[in-house]
């Protein structure tokens, strides 16, 4: 008989406790420092010696950890459906442009204000118009790459493609940014930082929201994702309906990057590594694993660079979007040194 | 088991080719086909002239330009692409994408058409996909990944899987376009196999003519002219094989039952 494919649940259970400490790691950095006791107190609603402490616990670094967790893990989930979809190891939201339509699209509305009425923008200035507008932007993009795709069969190509497009909408970003005030100028330069703090709890829960809308259409995927990792033709012959599965793989990925890159600005790398670290430890390719695999690690690498830009013990906090680039392409270089190739 | 007299593949006056905007090309018509299960088939012909697109009109990757293919008593069209997975499985000639997938889960992706919503592998599922791993002799490699491979055991692997799929029908195309004689004899006689043990029906576009004489069933030759298709026996009698190459550094030797460079100074 052969053997079902190996067990995970000792990897699994570990990247959980891991995720669990980081957490905690992570709650407890910032610019003040609280003890690990009241930590808890604050967090279970117990006594808390300062009051201000729970605030800062409940209303901000909380928060900001469960941002984290939802960046990472729908990152590294979009990373991993480009990789396949694009049968393209080097395939993420940052390098096929999603991000930068997202950018594209907030950069509309924050640039874009003085031609737009009064009355839009003051709506269109909460994180909401914002996740909107990076929403339809990514989708924009991601559907142009892919109309690219079906076009142009060579993997290299559709990379030059995507990068193509990030320099477009880059350059439609500067001769916007050229006609802007120096308040709008600052306000998209902040966002394109990236950010994990600033949510309040409505916001965070109306990205949860959106981000389980992503969620739920990928699960329902898992299986056609795996037979298109042999090519779309056997995918075919197999009985999958590879358009729907397309779409459904495009829309839920420019939904899950538009919405965290509406909320959080555009983030680097996480959607590129993350899934090849992912399936270095995993060793398989099967989505039914890989899915809760790359979201966990992805939620784990966030908070870890999350709590390295709360720069320990300071009051500074360094943008988000460097520290994942620090440590995502030092990563990528490393893969591709050591193995000389990369199979997604 | 299938009742033997019955068909498993009737084409009629089918014709081939490609619909654009403004025409159609037609690439091959008048095409007959009565095939029953448990023959392996080889499709011969020269480059380029349509075995490809035959196999893809036959597994409905492309639409017939006219007449009919009833494929287990059931016109194509009318098929599903689920059902159709359930009768006709391929092996294409293309190169697999880079992926990390291992041999096991390359096999187990044939039970695909089976499968619940997430792909749950039943122990039926199991036992058919050892089945497919013991046929091709493949299990030791179960663990592979498919990059490690060579390409004779890819071939094999990829049969494998469409063993897997458990359909009546395998559809191959040019299954040892990569391989050296040692594994292209191997490849085509595990197929014969499968058809003789397996009541299997295997249709398989090859370049390989003299393997092809001497291990088929049946033909189905593809001449500029015309489709000819029928027992290799019948063919080699009817002096039909001589047309597959409109050449004068070839010809068929039917002492032999090869294909042999001419020479001039004799004829």
């Amino acid at each position: 008989m052969v053997s079902l494919t190996k067990s995970y649940r000792n990897t699994f259970i570990l990247l959980l406790i891991s995720l669990l400490i980081i957490s905690f790691i992570n709650i407890s950095l910032g610019s003040v420092s609280i003890p690990f006791k009241q930590l808890l107190l604050s967090l279970i609603n117990g006594d808390v010696a300062k009051e201000s402490w729970r605030t800062i616990v409940l209303d901000y670094r909380l928060p900001k950890a469960i941002t984290a967790i939802i960046v990472g893990s729908g990152l590294s989930i979009s990373g991993l459906l480009m990789q396949t979809l694009f049968r393209n190891p080097l395939a993420g939201p940052y390098v096929l442009g999603i991000s930068s339509g997202a950018s594209l699209g907030v950069a509309i509305l924050i640039l874009g204000a003085s031609f737009l009425g009064a009355s839009i923008t003051s709506y269109a200035f909460t994180n909401f118009g914002l996740a909107i507008a990076a929403s339809i932007g990514s989708f924009m993009v991601l559907s142009a790459v892919m109309i690219a795709a079906i076009k142009v069969r060579n993997t290299m190509s559709i990379l030059i493609i995507g990068l193509m497009f990030g320099s477009l909408t880059a350059a439609i970003i500067s001769v916007l940014a050229y006609f802007s005030s120096a308040s709008q100028l600052q306000q998209y330069l902040f966002w394109s930082f990236g950010s994990l703090g600033n949510l309040s709890w409505n916001e965070i829960i109306a990205l949860i929201s959106l981000f389980s809308i992503g969620i739920l259409l990928v699960v329902f995927i898992i299986k056609p994702l795996n037979s298109l990792l042999i090519g779309e033709n056997y995918a075919k012959s197999m009985g999958v309906n590879v358009k729907l599965t397309r779409s459904i793989t495009l829309i839920s990925t420019s939904l899950l990057t538009g919405v965290i890159t509406a909320f959080s600005g555009p983030i680097a790398f996480i959607g590129l590594a993350v899934p090849h670290l992912t399936k270095l430890l995993f060793n398989t390719s099967d989505h039914k694993i890989l899915l809760p695999a790359v979201a966990i690690s992805g939620s784990i690498i966030m908070l870890i660079c999350d709590s390295i830009a709360q720069l320990p013990t300071s009051d500074y906090t360094l943008p988000i979007n460097a520290i994942t680039s620090l440590l995502g392409a030092p990563i990528i270089i490393w893969l591709l040194v050591r193995k000389r190739k990369i199979y997604y | 088991m299938k009742s033997m007299s019955k068909h498993i593949l009737k084409v009629s006056n089918l014709s081939i080719g490609y619909t654009s905007k403004s025409e159609v090309k037609t690439i091959a018509s008048n095409l007959n086909i009565e095939l029953k299960a448990g023959n392996l088939v080889c499709l011969l012909g020269e480059n380029g002239i349509g075995k490809s697109t035959l196999l893809r009109t036959l597994t409905k990757v492309q639409p017939t330009l006219n007449g009919e293919i009833v494929i287990d008593s059931t016109k194509l069209e009318t098929y599903s692409y689920a059902n159709l997975a359930k009768i006709v499985s391929l092996v294409l000639t293309e190169r697999l994408p880079d992926s990390s997938l291992t041999v096991f889960e390359l096999v187990a992706l044939g039970r695909q058409p089976y499968t619940n919503w997430i792909g749950y592998l039943t122990t039926e599922d199991l036992q058919i996909i050892e089945l497919a791993f013991e046929k091709t002799s493949t299990k030791h490699l179960m663990n592979s990944k498919c990059y490690e491979l060579s390409d004779g055991q890819l071939q094999k692997v990829l049969i494998a899987r469409a063993l897997a799929q458990n359909t009546p029908i395998i559809v191959l195309d040019e299954p040892t376009a990569h391989l050296d004689l040692h594994h292209t004899i191997n490849t085509f006689s595990l197929l014969k196999n499968l058809a003789t043990d397996f009541q299997k029906t295997i249709i398989v576009s090859t370049h390989e003519v003299n393997l092809a004489l001497q291990l088929a069933d049946e033909l189905w030759l593809m001449t500029p002219s015309k489709f000819i298709s029928g027992k290799t026996s019948k063919l080699i009698k009817d002096n039909d094989i001589g047309h597959l190459f409109d050449s004068d550094l070839i010809s068929y030797d039917k002492a032999l039952n090869q294909f042999t460079i001419k020479h001039n100074s004799k004829n």
